[in-house]
This record gives C-alpha cells, structure tokens and sequence, in this order.
C-alpha cells in the first residue's frame, strides 16, 4: 500500500452539460487503484458547486473533465469560483477533448496541467502526485 | 492557508468552511495539534447537536435519503452536517467517495456543511476520526449532524455508539438478507426505515421488520420503531425526522442521551488506545521469532503482559 498517497484527497468534477462520464470515471478508479481518496461530484455540476464541494473536503487538487468542448470557459470559471471563495491555491488540472491549439490559454488562465486522450495514465497520476504533494507542503500546517 | 490552531478554533466559531474543513483533515491525518483544535470547540454546541446515523446495506438508499433529510432540516432552518463514509480498498489504501453526487441540491447552501470519508481500514462501517468531526461539525453551529455509514452487512456496529440515534435502513427485494440481520444491527437500531416503500414487497418487509421488533421495549409516546419512506419521491421524510427528533427529546428529558454520550466517549478512548497500540504491536510482533505452532491467543496475552505487567 502506498501510505504517503493514500492521504491524498483529490475532487474529480465534470462542469457544464456533458452527459458522458467515462472519462472522469477512468481517472477516479485509477487515482484510487494508485491510493488517492477520490470525491466524485457526478455530472453536470457548476464551477461553484465544484469550488464548494472542493472546499468542504479539503482536497488537494482538482481535475476538472470535459468533453463536450466547453472547456475554454468551464475550466477557468471553476479558477475563479476557487478564488472568489478564498481557496484559490488548489491546484486545478484538466482533461478531455481539449485541442493542441487551446491547451497553451488554459495554462495561462492558472490550469496546472492538460490531458488529453493519448496522455498515459502513469503521466495522468504522477502529475496529481506532484500537485497534491506540493499543495501540501505549502498549506498543511500542523 | 497557513494554519494555527487558534486561527482554526476561530474559523470554526465562525463557520468558515475553509477552517472546519482543514480541521477535519487534522483530525483524519492524526495531525499533532489537533488536540488543541479539538479542545477549543464550543461543549454546549456539542451537547445540543442532535446526532443521527443512517446505515443499512449497499444499494438501501442511505445516499438519498440522508439528501432528503438535509432538506428537511434545512427547512426547519438548522444548520446540518454531514459525514458520508465509504470504504477504503484494501488493495491500493485509496477510496472512490461518490456520495457527494445524490446529496448536490444542498451543494450551494452554506449552511450545510459536507464531509466524505474513507473508512482506512476501520470496520464497523465508520472511520476512526468520525467522532472527532462530529464535534468539528457540532462547533461550526450544526445542530443536526448526519452521519451515513459504508453500507453495512450485519454487524457494523459502530454508528450505534456513535450516533445519539441511528436508523436502518433497508429496501425490499433484499428479504434474506433482513432474515439474516435478525441478530444484528436489527436488535440495536433505534428505528427501522423500509425504504423503496413503492416498490412490491415493502408492506411485506415492514411486517417482517415489525415482527422481528416485537420483542424490544417499545418506543415511548407511541412513536413506530418502523417507518416507511420513499426517499427518490421525498415520501415519508418529514415523519422519520419527526420520529427521530421526538425520540431524541424523550431520551434528552431521561438522561438517556447523556449516558449514552458518556459510554461512547469512554469507548471511543478505548478505540483510539488500540488504534495507536496496533502499528507498535505489529512491530513487537514483527520483531519475535515466528513461531508458527504456537496458541496465537497464548502469544497475544504475553505480548501485553510484556507491555503492561500480567493481567490482575
């Protein structure tokens, strides 16, 4: 058992109106298979549900999912939910169908990182590892 | 965020999500200075919070009704907590938490405050640090707090000791499953919840449940042991919460209830004693020659004669 990962938490949501879940469910059982606690919101949330939900469980980091090409506004409006609740230092990353072209502006907005369909899921975990390891380092406290 | 204990105790008086939330991961995380942040909450909010358990086997509805209870409440206007508990894999130490998605009407509501946990190995269906966030929640101003437990097979008992009241829930179509229940939790939970109660054989699993109730102590003030809701079409909500918070107050007006808090806290000392005992255990254990062929029982008295002197 991985102990150093079974304490992170991570929140896996799906903004705006896609109907599919496949894609953030493949990366929660994984992300618990790789010893994350894993907070699925289910489809069709708002950023604001997804920056309270954040919240109230103390996660670490975010990955945010979609599919259905609302991503350019989705991804950087749960940035702004987070930060307009004071809770702007979790670390957001995204997947889905995201085109080469648009990944670059998502990073810009505050995004930490893309996936997209040909991204390895060994890829996919090493990077929440990271993010959940250094939000911690930076936040815990006690 | 940097934290401080006194910055989170203020928080929580507050009800800042953003410190009743931290505190919990303290708490979970058996972080050093969480004792601190525990003895800055507030008793008499402690005292007052109405504590129920919702438990039952998977797929009984515990998600959504204890969604539906929130709602309730929230029309009462208190302020809910709610802890959702789901099993850790034994395999990879981590935990899929999908509770959050039938409770998300209340998602937006300040006043309801939401937490999911991991059972991390814990057993009897809660995780170790559930009474610590009971009294997180208690201090944030939650004056009714909801605990759902992991679903349950017959013997998980903890909620039962947790909790001030603890319903079971169950659903039809899951008959022999009630049958083989009878020795468990059926004779220890306060009230017994046919949930479903439009689906065929609810009427049938009420009478099994009532039969199988006969034999206790009837509940005062003629309130039913058994209830029958339909969470999916909020039917028969109101009369649960109703005949969970009259059961409270009688047991409130009897000191009951108060017993019943100080056994549990007596418990839980004794829970978090072996919890801290077992990974020095294991590595006493770890240390000794295997010797497979002798009395494991045998081995274990002399490993704590070994720690505290023979037993008197």
């Amino acid at each position: 058992m991985n102990v150093e990962a079974s304490r992170y938490r991570v929140l896996i949501g799906k903004p705006g109106l896609d109907g599919h879940d496949r894609g953030a469910k493949f990366i929660a059982r994984a992300l618990r298979d790789a010893g994350f606690e894993v907070i699925y919101t289910g489809i069709r949330r708002t950023p604001e549900e997804i920056a309270a939900a954040a919240v109230q469980e103390d996660v670490a980091a975010i990955g945010l999912s979609s599919l259905s090409g609302g991503h350019s506004r989705l991804f950087p409006a749960v940035l702004e939910a987070l930060q307009a609740i004071g809770a702007g230092d979790i670390p957001v990353l995204g997947g889905g169908i995201i085109p080469e072209e648009e990944i670059a502006a998502l990073q810009a907005a505050g995004i930490r990182q893309i996936f997209t369909p040909g991204t390895p899921i060994e890829t996919i975990l090493a990077a929440f590892r990271e993010a959940c390891a250094e939000h911690l380092r930076q936040n815990q406290g006690a | 965020m940097v934290t401080a204990p006194a910055n989170l105790i203020e928080g929580i008086r507050r009800r800042d999500p953003r410190a009743i939330a931290r505190a919990i991961s303290w708490v979970e995380s058996g972080a050093p200075l969480s004792g601190q942040v525990m003895a800055g909450l507030e008793q008499d909010l402690i005292d007052q919070a109405r504590v129920y358990g919702i438990t039952g086997p998977p797929g009984a509805g515990k998600s959504t009704l204890t969604g539906r209870l929130i709602g309730h409440y929230r029309r009462q206007e208190a302020r809910v907590g709610v802890i959702a508990i789901d099993p850790s894999s034994p395999l990879s130490g981590g935990a899929l938490l999908g509770d959050r998605i039938r409770m998300m009407d209340h998602a937006l509501d300040p006043d309801v405050i939401m937490r999911s946990m991991a059972s991390r190995g814990r057993l009897g269906g809660l995780c170790a640090a559930a009474g610590a966030t009971v009294r997180i929640l208690a201090g944030a101003g939650c004056s009714v707090i909801i605990i759902e437990t992991v679903g349950v097979g017959q013997s998980e008992m903890d909620v039962i000791r947790l909790a001030d009241l603890t319903a079971l829930v169950v659903a039809p179509g899951q008959g022999d499953d009630i049958q083989a229940m009878k020795a468990g939790l059926l004779e220890v939970a306060d009230l017994l919840v046919v949930n479903k109660g439009d689906c065929p054989g609810a009427e049938a699993l009420a009478l099994d449940l009532e039969t199988a109730a006969r034999d206790r102590p009837a509940l005062p003030a003629g309130l039913s042991r058994v209830c029958m809701t339909t969470a999916s079409e909020n039917l028969g909500v109101a009369e649960l919460a109703k005949t969970l918070d009259r059961l409270d107050s009688k047991r409130r007006q009897s000191g009951e209830h108060q017993a019943k808090r100080a056994l549990a806290q007596r418990l839980e000392v004794v829970d978090w004693a072996l919890e801290m005992l077992r990974p020095r255990l294991e590595k006493m254990i770890g240390a000794t020659e295997a010797v497979t062929r002798d009395d494991p029982r045998q081995l274990a008295s002399a490993l704590i004669a070994s720690l505290t002197g023979p037993e008197r």
